[in-house]
């Protein structure tokens, strides 16, 4: 598989090493000359030159048999593009963009970008994972982001502890989509009875989200 | 001004205010368009003519927040002529996709954009194509007097 890796930094020379070990074909591209020089030293590759913004520069690194291009430059514009190039003048099946700024993410997939990666959107989940409420486990976004998969452990003392299901009103757009109680997973009907430890799968959109666990558990985790 | 002109309709959205930005802003303000540029350096506004009424953002045209404050959303026409032409590009098709913005027009310098980003939809003019084509006109005609 042949890969091209247009950027500069660190970034570019570990994901080179780390594709060493895979024996991929890559094909470095980066605008300095001198960090070219030491790049090419350290994983033993040649290294391209110039800014792959332009078209010319791109077919050098051998666009037109590349499987995979990955623009990984420090400007969102640069990085856009770098695959819309490499997809519309030289057909490249797949192109990866780093995406700096989290709200450029869905222009580059309405822009047929095959990946947009944003650094700063999966640091900031992290994050909110990690200053949320213990209780909240794994959570993961899907849809873009817009709708949250979280696992709720109740307590003694969660409201929903202790209650049925159908007694509870969730907002419309939040749902449980199975509890876990004593590692076995149970269907969610209106009759199940919640209990305390009970682990619950949390499905909810972004705006419900807080309002769904203020109701089973009592706050929002903030 | 805090507020600008976006709220109303038919507003002329400029990216870059270097000297063709400049020009543009100045004359389509000059001939009663309502016009808002934006430049990354406030600096560059002082290439604005004196008379220019529109008005002027502060900041980086990559940013969403900053074209909603410059009133994309219910702009007429989106000029993108900055010095480089992958943001052009790029502002172009934010505008375009994300703002439908109906009429959007990008500088590009490098004329091997023009074809691709025709195929794109988005309208670009490029100087050197513009230039090489005046050129050859003026050889023309002048090699061809008696």
């Amino acid at each position: 598989m042949k890969v091209i890796l247009v950027g500069s930094g660190r970034i570019l020379y570990y994901l080179a090493r780390q594709f060493n070990r895979k024996e991929l074909d890559v094909q470095i591209v980066t605008p300095v000359k001198q960090e070219a020089r030491e790049l090419s030293q350290r994983v033993n590759r040649p290294v391209l030159v110039g800014d792959a913004t332009d078209p010319k520069i791109l077919e050098d690194a051998g666009a037109f048999r590349a499987d995979v291009v990955l623009a990984l430059t420090p400007n969102d514009e640069d990085n856009l593009a770098v695959c819309q190039i490499a997809r519309q003048m030289y057909q490249v099946p797949r192109t990866i963009a780093l995406v700096n700024d989290p709200e450029n993410e869905e222009i580059f997939h309405k822009l047929k970008v095959s990946v947009a990666i944003s650094a700063t959107r999966i640091l900031s989940i992290i994050l909110e994972e990690q200053a949320g409420f213990e209780e909240i486990g794994k959570l993961i976004s899907v849809a873009e982001g817009r709708v949250s998969v979280a696992e709720v452990v109740l307590r003694e003392d969660s409201p929903a502890a202790g209650r049925s299901l159908e007694s509870i009103t969730l907002p419309a757009e939040a749902l449980i989509g199975g509890i876990i109680r004593g590692g076995k997973v149970l269907i969610p009907r209106g009759g199940s009875q919640l209990l305390a430890a009970d682990r619950l799968i949390l499905i909810a959109t972004e705006t419900s989200m807080d309002e769904a666990m203020r109701t089973l558990v009592g706050n929002d985790g903030k | 001004m805090k507020r600008p002109a976006g709220q109303h309709p038919g507003s002329i959205v400029i990216v870059g205010c270097g000297r063709l930005g400049a020009m543009l802003a100045s004359r389509l303000s000059r001939s009663g368009s309502r016009v808002v540029v934006i430049d990354h350096d406030s600096g560059a506004f002082a290439l604005l003519e004196a008379g220019f009424s529109g008005f002027r953002v502060t900041g980086d045209a990559v940013e969403h927040d900053v074209l909603r404050e410059a009133g994309l959303a219910e702009a007429a026409c989106l000029l993108a002529v900055t010095e480089k032409d992958t943001l052009n590009l790029m502002v172009a098709q934010v505008a375009k996709t994300i703002f439908a913005v109906p009429q959007v027009i990008a500088r590009v310098y490098d004329p091997t954009f023009e074809a691709l980003y025709r195929k794109l939809g988005i309208h670009t003019i490029s100087p050197t194509s513009l230039t090489a084509r005046e050129f050859l006109r003026v050889i023309e005609q002048e090699s061809g007097r008696p």
